[in-house]
């Protein structure tokens, strides 16, 4: 699945985005920062506090125990600050 | 509804000349609340903000946040324009135009729009020092998160 990566959470992975193999019984956005987590000290470091992170499916905001369904692109981000 | 323009750009905004896109050749508008954010130097510390954004979902939000206030109230008209990238302090970071026949309908969609843009709208804010050190990410305010509910 292709993930994109914004503000810190991009900066402590370490590249805006790849492409990620999810093993079989990871189905939601949930999951997936779980096993991503485990994929490495830059990984751990960035998702430390599950918690803040926000996501969107396709370009839509979900909420963490969200499914992935067959969305394409998933994006991990910290809590907005525009305006 | 007549105009609904979102727009994401580097440039500098000209807040003069989007505002009287909404009123120009038309008698119905009685009312246009703008508002302006601007960029804060923090007592001199900061030579400014990058704004990182969501390319294909910032615009699609902002469009969507709108959109729902057109559905609330009698609306004429409504401007959004978001900077990203560098940004010096004084400088306009977001405008949101809202035109109506009446005041209470501008002044409560302006507001609306900007409390979802807030929290919604995918963007972040690195902070630039002015002595070059490592500038931070300005933290999300929870009030900002809070202020939501009230709609």
């Amino acid at each position: 699945m292709k993930i994109v990566y914004f503000a810190w959470l991009r900066e402590r992975v370490g590249v805006p985005e790849e492409v990620v193999a999810l093993p079989d019984g990871v189905r939601t956005v949930g999951e997936v920062i779980t096993h991503l987590s485990g994929l490495g000290e830059n990984y751990a470091y960035a998702f430390e506090r599950p918690s803040v992170i926000r996501a969107a499916l396709d370009r839509k905001h979900v909420p963490l125990d969200a499914p992935l369904g067959e969305a394409r692109e998933l994006a991990l981000f910290p809590p907005m600050t525009g305006g | 509804m007549a105009p609904l323009v979102v727009r994401l750009q580097a440039a500098p905004i000209d807040v003069e000349a989007e505002t009287r896109l909404l009123s120009v050749g038309r008698g119905d508008v009685g009312a246009i609340v703008t508002f302006t954010g601007l960029c804060r130097d923090e007592k001199g510390t900061l030579s400014g903000l990058e704004l990182e954004h969501y390319p294909g979902m910032a615009e699609a939000e902002i469009t969507r946040i709108a959109e729902e206030a057109a559905g609330r109230w009698p609306l004429l008209g409504i401007v959004a324009i978001h900077r990203h990238g560098l940004v010096a302090p004084g400088e306009v970071i977001v405008l949101v135009a809202v035109a109506s026949a009446h005041r209470q309908a501008a002044f409560a969609g302006a507001e609306f729009i900007m409390d979802f843009l807030k929290s919604r709208a995918p963007f972040w804010k690195k902070e630039h020092r002015s002595d070059g050190g490592e500038g931070q990410w300005v933290d999300a305010k929870e009030s900002d998160e809070a202020a939501l509910s009230r709609w």
